[in-house]
């Protein structure tokens, strides 16, 4: 069996994450934050470790700004319902997920002014553009490391420099560079960074978070949720403090100590060995399927410019009949269709058909990418 | 003047102890996570124990971390 759906989930994870999790649930299993006892401290341990993981993998300067959620969905929802109110303009681009372009769109109809930003069919962004898109009520950029459904990484870099020369804030959605792609949030100059622990950082699900940078003014931001979080309990209002204010309800303590451990699998790789492994396959399948009579591949079609994350079609056959066969003849995992991301398709001028998506991760090897190619080679001989 | 052995270092929530104790171990300060006595908070969470003769090195650990706190008081017990 071949698994390439990191994209969506990474599979297999490190035998440590697994490990972490039984522990927790055998040996500490008590509610973070809550009560005095030693259980209890352990547990809160658990959690403040996966803030210190998260905080060395993307250069954090306190753990305590790492607020965590269930996953990258509800972290963009805070930072974009939480910041953004009526008047304020907030620039995105045309390859968003809908875990961004929802909320954005529902801010849209509620009085918030939007402009996409549309990037070329590869999936790239001209920073030019973004810079020209802001006006005197813009408030925030918010933009993907790369696309989830083919790779593009976008220009975080510039867009960083541009917010910081125009007093505005940088949300960037890291799901699929986290942990795959080098992110540094000082480097980059990033002030709102959502993550997510299922992907390339090999935690379970369930398990993700908003890194708030100290340019966010806190006091202006609004939680999704409010409730218990194990401290000024004697106050029947909100907290007001990082990360309490914004992580209300018993966390998920069994995922974080699975997370920490995948973190720490990544940071002992490393980034950069894991970045230069799945470039190697990334380039590999590129050039297999430029090779392949019939295959339409998409994006910049360069490794160097991209996640592991490969998107193409073959003429004359739906993604969703490819996707099957792949499964079902050669025990191949992918995605086909429209991967939550219709913006991104229009883009690619491959809505609303979709297109199958290969997500590449660590465990994946070489061998597994030329058994994935002689199959499609194969399906797309039989379509002649 | 000493009058307890031991003082509580105060903070906002158990998140916040454990990164303290975190920072001060680092810098060999001995810490104990322990609940916050009544007579000190009405708060439910836990405080971080130390000697009271570490006071001041914690204090210079505290403010070069830029880690906020309630306070430091001296205990009655413990």
């Amino acid at each position: 069996m071949i698994y390439f759906d990191n994209a969506a989930t990474s599979w297999p994870k490190p035998p440590e994450t697994t490990k972490a999790m039984t522990h927790f649930l055998e040996n500490i299993g008590a509610n973070p934050g809550r009560s005095g006892h030693r259980l209890s401290v352990e547990a809160s341990r658990v959690v403040y470790a996966a803030r210190e993981s998260v905080a060395a993998l993307f250069n954090v300067t306190d753990p305590m700004q790492v607020v965590f959620g269930s996953n990258i969905t509800e972290a963009l929802n805070l930072a974009l319902l939480g910041l953004l109110r009526l008047g304020d303009h907030v620039i995105t681009s045309s390859m968003e997920h809908n875990s961004m372009m929802r909320p954005l769109r529902a801010l849209e109809a509620r009085g918030i002014k939007l402009t996409v930003i549309p990037c070329t069919p590869e999936g790239s962004l001209n920073p030019i553009s973004l810079e020209a898109a802001i006006g005197p009520d813009t408030k925030m950029i918010a933009l993907n490391h790369a696309s989830n459904v083919v790779g593009t990484l976008l220009p975080i870099a510039e867009a960083g420099a541009i917010a910081r020369k125009h007093n505005l804030l940088l949300l960037v959605d890291t799901a699929q560079t986290g942990g795959a792609y080098p992110v540094d949030m000082q480097d980059l100059q990033i002030d709102l960074l959502g993550f997510t622990g299922h992907k390339s950082l090999y935690g379970p699900m369930g398990t993700g978070g908003l890194v708030i940078g100290e340019r966010v003014d806190i006091s202006k931001m609004e939680p999704l949720k409010r409730g218990g979080t194990g401290s000024h309990s004697e106050h029947e209002h909100q907290p007001n403090f990082l990360p309490d204010m914004f992580e209300s309800g018993t966390p998920n303590a069994v995922g974080l100590a699975g997370l920490t451990t995948g973190i720490e699998w990544v940071l002992r790789e490393g980034v950069k060995a894991i970045r230069a492994h799945e470039q190697v396959l990334t380039q590999a399948m590129i050039e297999g399927l430029r090779n392949i009579p019939g295959a339409i591949i998409y994006g910049s079609l360069d490794a160097m410019r991209q996640t592991a994350t490969i998107s193409f079609n073959l003429s004359g056959m739906a993604p969703s009949e490819v996707g099957l066969r792949l499964d079902e003849e050669y025990q191949i995992m992918c995605r086909v269709g429209l991967h939550c991301s219709p913006a991104a398709h229009k883009t690619m001028a491959t809505y609303p058909g979709g297109t199958v998506r290969f997500g590449l991760g660590a465990f994946n090897t070489l061998s597994e990418v030329n058994f994935a190619l002689n199959a499609i080679h194969q399906l797309a001989k039989e379509k002649k | 003047m000493i009058t307890s052995k031991y003082s509580a270092i105060l903070v906002f929530s158990t998140g916040h102890a454990i990164r303290l104790e975190h920072v001060l171990n680092q810098q060999k300060i001995e810490t104990k996570l322990i609940p916050v006595p009544r007579y000190l908070s009405s708060t439910c969470g836990n405080c971080v124990r130390i000697k009271t003769t570490d006071t001041e090195a914690a204090s210079k650990i505290i403010e070069k971390n830029r880690i906020e706190i309630q306070g430091i008081k001296e205990l009655q017990e413990y």
